[in-house]
């Protein structure tokens, strides 16, 4: 016999109206990330040699590596986060965490000055003038 | 005779998540013509082909498509492997066998709640898209993404599953189907989804055949043609036949995505009984110098990639035909015909991915 469909109407909203919620609170609930979610990149300062393997690999052109300024420059909202930077590096400094970046209004290039320890940058010099 | 208007449709319309422009010449509600206009999001990605070196274009080759992202990557590199002699080992053929389907459950799964939607059925359309989101964590859990993936690489793939995580992964299947089955069974029996879909937009056997229609369109319509069957990846070692509906209307084409789920989740139990372990990639040296068609079956049907390689780091060309393109036709001829209001129903029923369309 086939169910009466009052009976399965009121069988499936007392289901939904009793079981868990489909979707998280979200900012008082926070997202678990599974360990292999691509967040975002993160560089381990005091091994980079800054040979620019990272740069002239990235698709999207969002690594900058400054060797005089000794530098290294990533634009998040670049970053794919295909992970090719962190394939290709000989020192394997990069890594990729699970995180994602946080929401920026605007466009920011983060610095990581390389070279333990934190060395204040460089100020910048111009070779052809004196 | 009742004079003939145009109507303008889209690039702007709530059915539509992308943008197509369709000027419906109408007679008495009675549509006579459909006149597509295409070309609002193209972003020129066949041309990168000049700027990147072709391992960096299976990044490109991904972002055709938000939603068959992983087949498109995959599409690429076999044809790059083809050019080049490269022997995939098998286990990376079975992973991209796995990613595959996920993909087209989650694409089926995504398209059916957009159905519901076009139908009035705002529930059924959140059902579904939270039975889907299921699929999306275990995406998440194997590659890193979401949307778009970046596991394939030319030779292989990047990322291997363990086996007890694809073990789980089949079991997290098993309970998604078990969610699934009454939110299908809506969309096979309920008599709105029926009074909606049935005999609406009817294509034949032969129109859709010689109009070149593919994927759940075509078999909707009768004609058992499924790439899947040309045995790339995993395929060959798999037991499976095409979906097909014979009923030709936009019923048979919802049904066909209904069946093609529990087909897919079917598939990937297959691939991960019979998955060999070994390497998941094989070293490729050297750049691409000959030419290939690689052909694919994506969730909305066969997608024909051509590549020609020069012998340098950079491919002279590169083409994608994407399924909404070859089914662009189909649509116009469906549309001849038709109600007025029924057009947007149509319209959605090829599953049409404007992006894709425009690469
Ligand atoms: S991060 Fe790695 S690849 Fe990039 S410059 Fe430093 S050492 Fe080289
Ligand atoms: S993950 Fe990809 S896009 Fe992001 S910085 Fe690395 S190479 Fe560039």
């Amino acid at each position: 016999m086939p169910i009466n469909p009052f009976v399965k109407m009121t069988s499936t909203v007392i289901k939904h109206l009793l079981g868990p919620t489909a979707c998280k609170m979200y900012p008082v609930e926070k997202p678990v990330f599974f360990a292999n979610t691509r967040g975002h990149i993160a560089i381990e300062t005091n091994k980079c040699i800054l040979c620019t393997l990272c740069a002239k690999k990235c698709p999207t052109y969002a690594i900058q590596v400054d060797k005089p300024g000794k530098a290294w420059k990533i634009e998040r909202t670049k970053c794919i986060m295909c992970l090719a930077c962190v394939a290709c590096c000989p020192k394997k400094c990069l890594t990729s965490e699970n995180q994602y970046s946080a929401p920026v209004t605007v466009k920011v290039v983060e610095t990581f000055n390389v070279e333990p320890p934190a060395a204040p940058k460089a100020p910048e010099t111009c070779p052809g003038k004196e | 005779m009742p004079k003939r208007t145009i109507i303008p449709f889209g690039p702007q319309h709530p059915v539509l998540p992308e943008p197509i422009h369709l000027d419906i010449a109408i007679r008495d509600e009675k549509v006579v013509e459909a006149i597509p206009s295409l070309g609002f999001i193209h972003r020129g990605l066949e041309l990168l082909v000049d700027k990147k070196d072709f391992n960096d274009m299976c990044f490109v080759a991904e972002r055709i498509c938000g939603i068959c992202s992983f087949i498109h990557g995959q599409g690429y590199c076999q044809g790059i492997e083809e050019i080049m002699n490269v022997q995939v080992p098998d286990r990376a053929k079975y992973l991209r066998t796995i990613w595959a389907e996920l993909s087209r459950i989650h694409s089926h799964i995504l398209w059916l709640g957009l159905a519901a939607d076009a139908a009035g059925f705002e529930s059924l359309f959140m059902h579904s898209w939270r039975v889907r989101e299921k699929v999306l964590d275990i995406f998440e859990e194997t590659t890193g993404g979401r949307v778009i993936f970046g596991v394939n690489k030319v030779g292989g793939v990047k990322r291997d599953i363990e086996n007890d995580v694809l073990k789980r992964i089949v079991g997290t299947l098993k309970d998604m189907e078990a969610e699934f089955k009454p939110l299908a069974n809506v969309f096979i029996d309920d008599y709105s989804i029926k009074h909606r879909f049935s005999n609406v937009g009817m294509l034949s056997k032969e129109d859709a055949y010689k109009l070149g229609a593919v994927g759940p369109v075509l078999r909707g319509s009768g004609v058992s043609i499924d790439a899947r069957k040309l045995g790339y990846a995993a395929y060959k070692e798999l037991n499976f036949e095409p979906i097909v509906e014979n009923s030709c209307d936009c019923y048979a084409r919802t049904i066909v995505r209904v069946r093609e789920v529990y087909q897919s989740v079917d598939l990937i139990k297959q691939a991960v009984d019979k998955i060999p372990d070994g390497p998941i990639d094989q070293k490729v040296t050297g750049s691409p110098n000959g030419e290939f068609f690689s052909r694919l079956e994506q969730p909305r049907g066969e997608v024909v990639y051509y590549m020609r390689g020069n012998g340098t780091k950079n491919l002279d060309r590169y083409r994608v035909r994407t399924p909404t393109f070859s089914n662009i036709a189909p649509l116009v001829k469906m549309l001849e015909g038709c109600e007025l209001a029924d057009v947007p129903v149509i319209i959605l029923t090829i599953d049409p991915c404007i992006s894709c369309t425009e690469r």
